[in-house]
């Protein structure tokens, strides 16, 4: 088993700040052609891990959930990261949060595609709405900011963000947003 | 370029509809994201939902994720929840069995039996 993409990791380490009840996440992709660098981090403010914890999830074999013994998603981040000359990083603090990190060296032969992140937010926002998320990706000197918690302040409480129209314009939102970073109009 | 001010405008709009959402018993279409289903294809699945549920307009349907539904190597798992029946089980789903799915079993009400875990189950083994 492999993710082919990095927001592929993205998403999975996204369902774990959503088991820890995180209602706040933030994703962040910098991609720095001059230092050959792609970094990414998710952040929550889950329920956190304690030491014990945190020390053995980078490892394959520490899980809390009971369907099965192994945790993979952590472990495969990590070496998906370590394989393309890049770092990782996990810092959580109990009842406070988790920050996880990991950087890949844009030029190496293993580092995999970004792939597909505005679908990887975009599920993810439209799915849990009782989450506020912040996507920040940077690319060299340009910025694209996509905040839901001013999507909601715009949308009033009442209206969902799973309404037909409402999807389709967060959609074509972040395709925009993403676009540009790269050199569109 | 999209605005705030269109998604301030669609608020106006869609009260209406909302209201009448929070009336009926919607369906839920369940998708499994752990970590097995995600590599095995999972987003594009739950995307293709999404997809279908808004082009055809289906107020009464919510496309949800959860995190592992257990059976790794029939993954991608799409649960389907109609009120008062029995949830009915997808595995090794892809996107192009999503629109029959919709149609057959979310809009006419009869699961599409060649893709069920118990047909997928009783046919290779
Ligand atoms: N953001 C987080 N907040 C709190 N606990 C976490 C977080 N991410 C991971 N964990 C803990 O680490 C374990 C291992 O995670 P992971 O490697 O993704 O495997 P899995 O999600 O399949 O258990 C989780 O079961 C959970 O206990
Ligand atoms: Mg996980």
């Amino acid at each position: 088993m492999m993710m082919k993409e990095i927001s592929l990791h993205v998403l999975d380490i996204i369902q774990n700040s959503i088991a820890a009840q995180a209602s706040f996440i933030e994703i962040c992709i910098e991609i720095s052609h001059e230092c050959d660098k792609l970094l990414v981090s998710v952040s929550d403010n889950g329920c956190g891990m304690d030491e014990q914890l945190r020390k053995r999830v980078e490892n394959p074999y520490a899980t809390s959930r009971t369907t099965r013994k192994v945790g993979l998603g952590i472990p495969m981040f990590k070496a998906s990261a370590e394989a393309a000359g890049g770092m990782f990083s996990l810092t959580s603090k109990l009842g406070e949060g988790t920050c996880i990190q990991a950087g890949y060296k844009l030029s190496h032969w293993d580092c995999p595609p970004l792939g597909d992140i505005a679908q990887t937010v975009y599920t993810s926002v439209i799915c849990n709405e009782n989450i506020n998320f912040l996507y920040l990706h940077r690319v060299d000197a340009r910025e694209f900011r996509f905040d839901t918690r001013e999507i909601r302040r715009t949308l009033g409480e009442d209206v969902p963000f799973n309404l037909p129209e409402v999807m389709a314009w967060i959609k074509e939102y972040l395709a925009e947003g993403i676009h540009t970073l790269y050199g569109g109009a | 370029m999209k605005t705030l001010q269109e998604l301030e405008e669609i608020r106006k709009r869609t009260l209406d509809a909302i209201n009448l959402r929070k009336d009926t018993e919607a369906i839920r279409v369940v998708v499994g994201m752990a970590t097995c289903g995600i590599a095995a294809g999972a987003r594009p699945v739950l995307t293709a939902f999404m997809d279908e549920v808004a082009k055809r307009n289906l107020s009464n349907v919510v496309v949800a994720q959860t995190g592992c539904i257990g059976v790794c190597r029939l993954e991608p798992i799409v649960e389907i929840y109609r009120p008062g029946e029995e949830k009915v089980t997808y595995v090794k789903v892809t996107p192009d069995m999503v629109g029959r799915i919709v149609t057959e079993h979310i809009v006419n009400g009869n699961a599409v039996r060649d893709y069920t875990i118990g047909y997928y189950e009783a046919h290779n083994n």
